[in-house]
């Protein structure tokens, strides 16, 4: 099972088992990792579970599609690796993935 | 407290046991009686994607479903906010043009530019004031006797919160509701006997008073109120010259801050007391606040639908909805699926998931103002906390009759002192 460290804006770290084929924010909620608000539940249409991609791992997370971004658009401190976590599926691949949650989703 | 129901029998009736393909949930005394909850259980169980031929508004598809509604809401490729994003079209034809009620790419600049004024960043720099008013407002009302909550509280915190967010002149702020009641009073909304030459005379007031604002913002250095940060902003300085945009995105950020807010502020008194075991509850533990406040959020739903056009035919919920449709997502609706959220018609403070609602939209016009109405209501339920004992409701409200804004014109309540 691949692990996840979610990193929350005053650096403090959880590391999380994740399942194959859920997502980053599905996983963010089930295990109580604060910081991500999810409100939509999944949806790509609240841009309330922000995270900041680790930048190793940029590559293979992939870029946004049209929708993430016009959601991005609207989100607070957006930066060249804000990504929405519910729009990340989780994979062998992305083994050790690190993401920082923002001070607050917007 | 037994429900005064004054409702004329026949629409309630007609929309609940009449043939489905009838049902017309635009009915805004369903609205004021509160009685509609009962209409889209119905649609959401018989016909939850329900197309209407002929209503007041012309035809139109109600959305009910929370899982559609979140699909028609996110895909604005396909359903257009223009030119207004409620049910109706105005008899004498005016709709100013604002953000919206405006399509990419024009919406996603302007939004931006006004944006900054409610961001997370800015608003924990406006906390010490807020919760300053909202200290004065608690201590200035009357122990034991009883007032209309309403005015004295609901409107007054949105209306002091929105003179802060423009950074209005103090002294004229009672303005400010004033011409939020003008906007939101329209029969493009089914509010009956509206003279709409009288809302035009009192738009242009609002418009000239916004304008003198605009011309000396401009002249100062940028700061953080809607006004300058929109007078500032490459994409949206010449604003100015463009009245009717201008006084369209005005009466977006007025309605958007007044009407929402100050219902939700009424609603959660009104349901604390309909509902005893959740008040014991807040008061063993008032941690309970923020969840308490989307809780309160979804229950009341303080604008009932939104309205888009479809740009090309759509599938969903088995039905076809064709190429310039009008849609209408009913979010009063989807925040009582029985599907989405368990048991939807209790208010219960501590409900597991309380953001997962539909009140403020989803996609990329979702409200941008969220986040301060969410402080606000936190910081007034943590002074009343700190104050009262019981904000006790005295009597039944009176509710605004409209399809668009959910909500009250008067709340009677007693304070009880804290002993």
């Amino acid at each position: 099972m691949p692990t996840i460290t979610y990193i929350d804006h005053d650096g403090g770290e959880r590391q999380i088992e994740a399942k194959n084929g859920e997502t980053v924010m599905e996983t963010a909620i089930k295990n109580s990792v604060p910081g991500i608000d999810a409100d939509c539940g999944g949806a790509c249409a609240c841009a309330t579970c922000h995270v900041y991609v680790d930048e190793a791992f940029m590559e293979k997370v992939g870029q946004p599609e049209e929708m993430e971004q016009s959601m991005l658009d609207f989100a607070e401190n957006v930066q060249s690796n804000s990504r929405l976590s519910c729009q990340i599926t989780v994979s062998d691949e992305l083994d050790g993935l690190k993401v920082t949650t923002p001070e607050s989703q917007h | 407290m037994p429900d005064t129901i004054q409702i004329d029998d026949d629409v309630l009736s007609r929309n609940l046991s009449g043939p489905i393909d009838k049902v017309d949930p635009s009915e805004a005394a369903l609205f004021e009686n509160n009685v509609h909850h009962e209409v889209f259980r119905r649609l959401r169980r018989e016909d939850p994607v329900h197309y209407l031929p002929d209503s007041p508004f012309g035809p139109y598809w109600s959305i009910t479903r929370f899982k559609d509604i979140v699909t028609v809401d996110s895909n604005h490729k396909v359903f257009s906010s223009q030119p207004s994003i409620v049910i109706g079209d105005p008899s004498d034809d005016f709709q100013p043009p604002m953000f919206i009620a405006m399509d990419q790419p024009k919406h996603d600049v302007q939004r931006r530019a006004a944006q900054p004024a409610v961001a997370p960043t800015q608003l924990s720099d406006l906390e010490a004031l807020i919760r300053q008013r909202v200290c004065n407002i608690l201590d200035s009302l009357p122990v034991g006797e009883e007032f209309n909550w309403v005015d004295k509280v609901s409107i007054e915190l949105t209306t002091q919160m929105l003179a802060t967010l423009f950074d209005f002149p103090f002294e004229d702020r009672h303005k400010l509701p004033f011409w939020s009641d003008v906007a939101t009073t329209s029969d493009a909304v089914g509010v009956a006997g509206v003279d709409m030459e009288w809302r035009m005379k009192h738009l242009t007031e609002c418009l000239e008073y916004f304008s003198r604002l605009w011309v000396e913002r401009a002249g100062q250095p940028q700061k953080f109120d809607f006004i300058s940060l929109l007078a500032h902003n490459d994409e949206t300085k010449h604003m100015i010259d463009d009245p009717m945009e201008l006084l369209g995105n005005l009466m977006l950020l007025i309605v958007g801050g007044n009407d929402t807010t100050r219902n939700s502020i009424s609603g959660g008194v009104y349901f604390l007391n309909k509902n005893p075991e959740e008040y014991a509850k807040l008061k063993a533990d008032p941690s309970l606040i923020p969840n308490m406040v989307s809780e309160v959020i979804r229950y009341q739903t303080p604008l009932a639908h939104m309205r888009r056009i479809a740009l090309e035919d759509f599938e969903i919920g088995g039905k076809t909805i064709r190429k310039g449709d009008k849609v209408v997502m009913w979010y009063c609706s989807g925040n009582r699926d029985e599907e989405v959220i368990e048991d939807p018609d209790a208010f219960r403070i501590d409900r597991e998931r309380a953001r997962h609602h539909v009140s403020f939209g989803f996609g990329i016009h979702r409200c941008m103002g969220n986040r301060v109405a969410e402080m606000q209501l936190r910081i007034l339920w943590e002074e009343i906390m700190n104050r009262f004992d019981r904000v006790e409701v005295t009597g039944e409200p009176t509710r605004v009759s409209s399809n668009f804004v959910t909500g009250y014109t008067d709340l009677p309540v007693r304070l009880h002192a804290k002993t």
